[in-house]
């Protein structure tokens, strides 16, 4: 149980005695000088090893974050299709249908769309873009385009029957709206709010609200697993760091190896073991505990996404703790005892307090990660185990809505930094200790 | 050990290189972008193999891309880089991908084979299959499907509105994960007669309609996002009912010998085909492929190997037994006359229009 105790060994000193007076190299330069050249070509030499990080870094990293950040406000559909349009419309008040002139421009903006060479017509996009704000618009966009060049004046009557939303103010009121190179819509819209018919944003109807409970949600589950592993992991990481070297190793390979099997197997292997027709109910089932009728539902809901992210979480609070426990000299727990501390006192007072830094990186570690967890919540987490990502994803990959998609992530990103800077401000970061 | 890996991966790359330079009629290697599993494979034996018999120049290379067709699409069109060659996808996403001018329009009956009777291909294709930009391959559905050891004999599921009545027929029911099909399913088993379902669906009296429907069956659901877990949930007994694409169950029932029986009531249907990217690399050697893949015969083969329909008319007689199962194939068809007796046509642009909003709606109902 002995170790060597490097805490104990005295912190070397050194002593600097000032200059008395100007001091010269042997060529004549000031010697202040001469360390300044010297210092700086340092420094050159520091910043070039760093440099193909830094280009790394930001051609890979921050550049493609602030492009998804600017798409979460850049709208070029309505202005780039509209131009005509959007200029008969400046005076309109938003009531009652807009009068003929604003026909006759949509009408010119369709025919000078039409005679764009294909890969440049603005009409397809505007017409996604519009469907975000009022469903059909897409379909009065598209049934237009192709017959629109055709029409003949009064065009007021032409668009309407061609379409009935042109006839709608709400289209219109849109059109106004989103006619700007840039807009709140998509972070409106991920607030769960829409915009009312004066333009005032309100929250949407209580059967269309999801994201605001998924932003809730996400961060309890975060918490919650964050907790999970900090129980788990405490009493592993102890157990690790008090083990002689040779044991300690093979212990630390049992808690890596999760590590190394990919995610997909040990996601996997968790529906094995969790379904209801798999082996932790079929064993339950076959001792008796439960009855056939009445098996558990572990997976498929928030319970499954807990578990299975706990596991796989594990390492990350695991590594932090115990590359901390293993700097904390046994001898001031003896210390304590010694000076009369019960056995729990000396935990308390003496060895945690000293675990905090190693708590405090296992932990932000954790509910970073698991804050933008995507995989294992869409496989094991039914619905009730779904998490923000999950949408991000589906708005980036199946509706193709990406600037809500960016809206989202920014705000994930944006929640994330809030979160940081107050552990920041409450812990401190330079606390954090990774290994 | 290290030794000799490298020397069978040395051996490797010199057969490839023998390979490669026995060909040396201007070699074309085609990426052809679909959904992988089952479907890619009866699309490589009914069109990519014979093809590639016939023409040893070209070499296809199969990317299971399809899931995210659209997203590809437009970031290698942004992008300026147009890796694709064809791309399988269903006809609501071509219709969008085509407004936006990154697929080719196609003319039907000048860049395709006409029937074996002369009937021009826009004429051949099934009714309302064609699109602007769009080349049906085959008709499939979204059927229920039900373990029937999980039911009475004397009381087995029929009918969609028996998906519906918890109180009959008890047990999970696992369903997809978006409105699509539940919205149409649940004012059907209602009693809306199917040519009415989408005027209804886009009234908000009609989505209230079809979502309270789907609330007397809400605690019993089990949602699937992937094809392949609606089968896997059945075979497990996780649940007692699934929907699912009719040739994953067929593959499940027929291939792997699973206990389930098919309900052809209510069948959505839906056509799938190609589309071209625009700017593709090898656009004249697509043309021909694709003129060769989309004729009658090519399209009747593909059904010896998945139980998807062709979606030409003159393709129908054509269609005959398993490739390996040696089964009729005829009856497995989602449009053969006893399985096509009360069919919902999936509408697109239905589904293009009112989508955003009734995912919106279906997603808080799932979490509800």
């Amino acid at each position: 149980m002995v170790q060597a105790d490097a805490g104990a060994m005295p912190p070397s000193t050194t002593t600097t005695t000032a200059p008395k007076e100007k001091l010269t190299t042997s060529d004549g330069r000031s010697l202040k000088t001469a360390l300044r050249q010297a210092e700086r070509r340092r420094r050159i030499a520091a910043f070039l090893l760093v440099a193909p990080l830094l280009f790394f870094i930001l051609t890979f990293f921050v550049f493609p974050i602030a492009q998804m950040m600017w798409r979460s406000v850049d709208n070029p559909q309505v202005v780039r299709a509209l131009p005509n349009t959007l200029e008969a419309l400046s005076g309109w008040d938003g009531r009652d249908l807009p009068p003929e002139e604003v026909f006759a421009a949509l009408h010119a903006d369709f025919v000078a769309d039409s005679e764009r060479p294909r890969r440049e017509q603005a009409m397809g996009p505007l017409g996604v873009r519009l469907n975000y704000e009022l469903s059909a618009a897409r379909g009065a966009i598209s049934r237009t385009a192709r017959q629109a060049p055709n029409f003949e004046a009064p065009f007021r009557d032409a668009f309407t029957d061609a379409h009935r939303l042109w006839g709608d103010p709400a289209l219109w009121r849109v059109i106004q709206r989103e006619g700007r190179a840039l807009t709140s819509a998509y972070y409106v819209a991920a607030l769960d709010r829409q915009f009312d018919e004066f333009g005032n944003i309100e929250l949407r109807d209580e059967n269309r609200r999801i994201y605001i409970s998924l932003f809730i949600r996400t961060i309890l589950l975060s918490v919650a697993i964050t907790f999970l592993t900090f129980l788990l992991g405490f009493p592993i990481a102890y157990y690790l760091s008090i083990l002689p070297m040779r044991y300690a190793n093979l212990l630390m390979i049992c808690v890596l190896l999760p590590f190394w099997t990919s995610l997909l197997v040990r996601t996997s292997a968790w529906i094995v073991l969790l379904q209801q027709q798999g082996v932790i109910n079929s064993t339950l089932v076959g001792l008796g505990i439960i009855g056939d009728d009445s098996r558990l539902s572990m997976i498929y809901n928030m319970t499954g996404t807990i578990v299975a992210m706990t596991h796989i979480l594990l390492p990350f609070m695991v590594l932090p703790l115990y590359s901390v426990m293993r700097t904390i000299p046994p001898s001031y727990m003896r210390a304590a005892k010694s000076l009369g501390a019960t056995p729990s006192t000396a935990f308390r007072r003496v060895y945690f307090p000293q675990t905090l830094p190693g708590i405090g990186a296992g932990g932000v570690l954790v509910f970073i990660i698991s804050i933008g967890y995507y995989i294992t919540p869409a496989l094991v987490g039914g619905q009730s185990g779904r998490m923000i990502s999950n949408e991000i994803a589906r708005h980036m990959q199946q509706s193709l809505n990406w600037g809500l998609a960016a809206a989202l992530g920014t705000m994930l990103l944006v929640g994330v930094l809030v979160l940081y800077w107050l552990y920041n401000r409450l812990v401190g970061a330079d606390s954090l200790k990774l290994g | 050990m290290t030794r000799k890996m490298k020397i069978a991966g040395l051996g490797a790359a010199v057969s490839l290189l023998a390979i490669s330079a026995a060909q040396a009629n201007d070699p074309v290697s085609l990426t052809i972008v679909s959904w992988g599993g089952a479907y890619t494979q009866s699309q490589v034996r009914a069109y990519h193999q014979p093809w590639m018999e016939q023409n040893p120049h070209v070499t296809i290379i199969n990317d299971d891309g399809s899931a995210n067709a659209l997203a590809g699409l437009r970031a290698q069109a942004q992008a300026g880089n147009v890796t694709w060659d064809l791309v399988d996808m269903l006809p609501s996403d071509a219709q969008l991908a085509c407004d936006e001018g990154i697929i080719m329009p196609i003319d039907h009956d000048a860049m395709l084979a006409a029937a074996p009777d002369g009937t021009p291909a826009s004429e051949d294709f099934l009714p309302g299959s064609l699109g602007e930009c769009f080349i049906p391959q085959i008709v499939y559905s979204t059927v229920l499907t039900y373990r029937p050891d999980a039911f009475p004999d004397d009381a087995q599921p029929s009918s969609i509105a028996d998906l519906f009545d918890v109180e009959n027929f008890p047990g999970r029911r696992a369903l997809q994960d978006r409105p699509g099909t539940n919205l149409e399913w649940a004012l059907f088993a209602d009693g809306v007669d199917p040519d009415d379902i989408y005027d209804m669906l886009a009234t908000p009296e009609g989505v209230d309609r079809a979502f309270a429907k789907l609330d007397t069956i809400r605690d019993h659901i089990v949602f699937w996002t992937e094809g392949a877990q609606a089968p896997q949930l059945l075979a497990d007994g996780e649940v007692a009912f699934a929907t699912g694409y009719n040739g994953r169950m067929f593959d499940a029932i027929e291939v792997e010998g699973q206990p389930f029986e098919i309900i052809w009531d209510g069948q959505v249907v839906e056509w799938d085909g190609w589309v071209v990217p625009a700017d593709g690399p090898n656009l004249d050697a697509v043309m021909e492929y694709l003129y060769f893949a989309t004729d009658t015969q090519r399209l009747a083969d593909q059904a010896s190997f998945i139980s998807y329909g062709p979606a030409r008319a003159s393709s129908a007689a054509l269609v005959g037994d398993h490739a390996d199962l040696g089964i009729d194939m005829n009856e497995h068809m989602p449009t053969a006359p006893e399985n096509y007796f009360s069919p919902i046509v999936l509408d697109n642009d239905f589904w293009v229009d009112y989508g955003d909003e009734l995912r919106e709606r279906f997603a808080n109902w799932m979490l509800q």
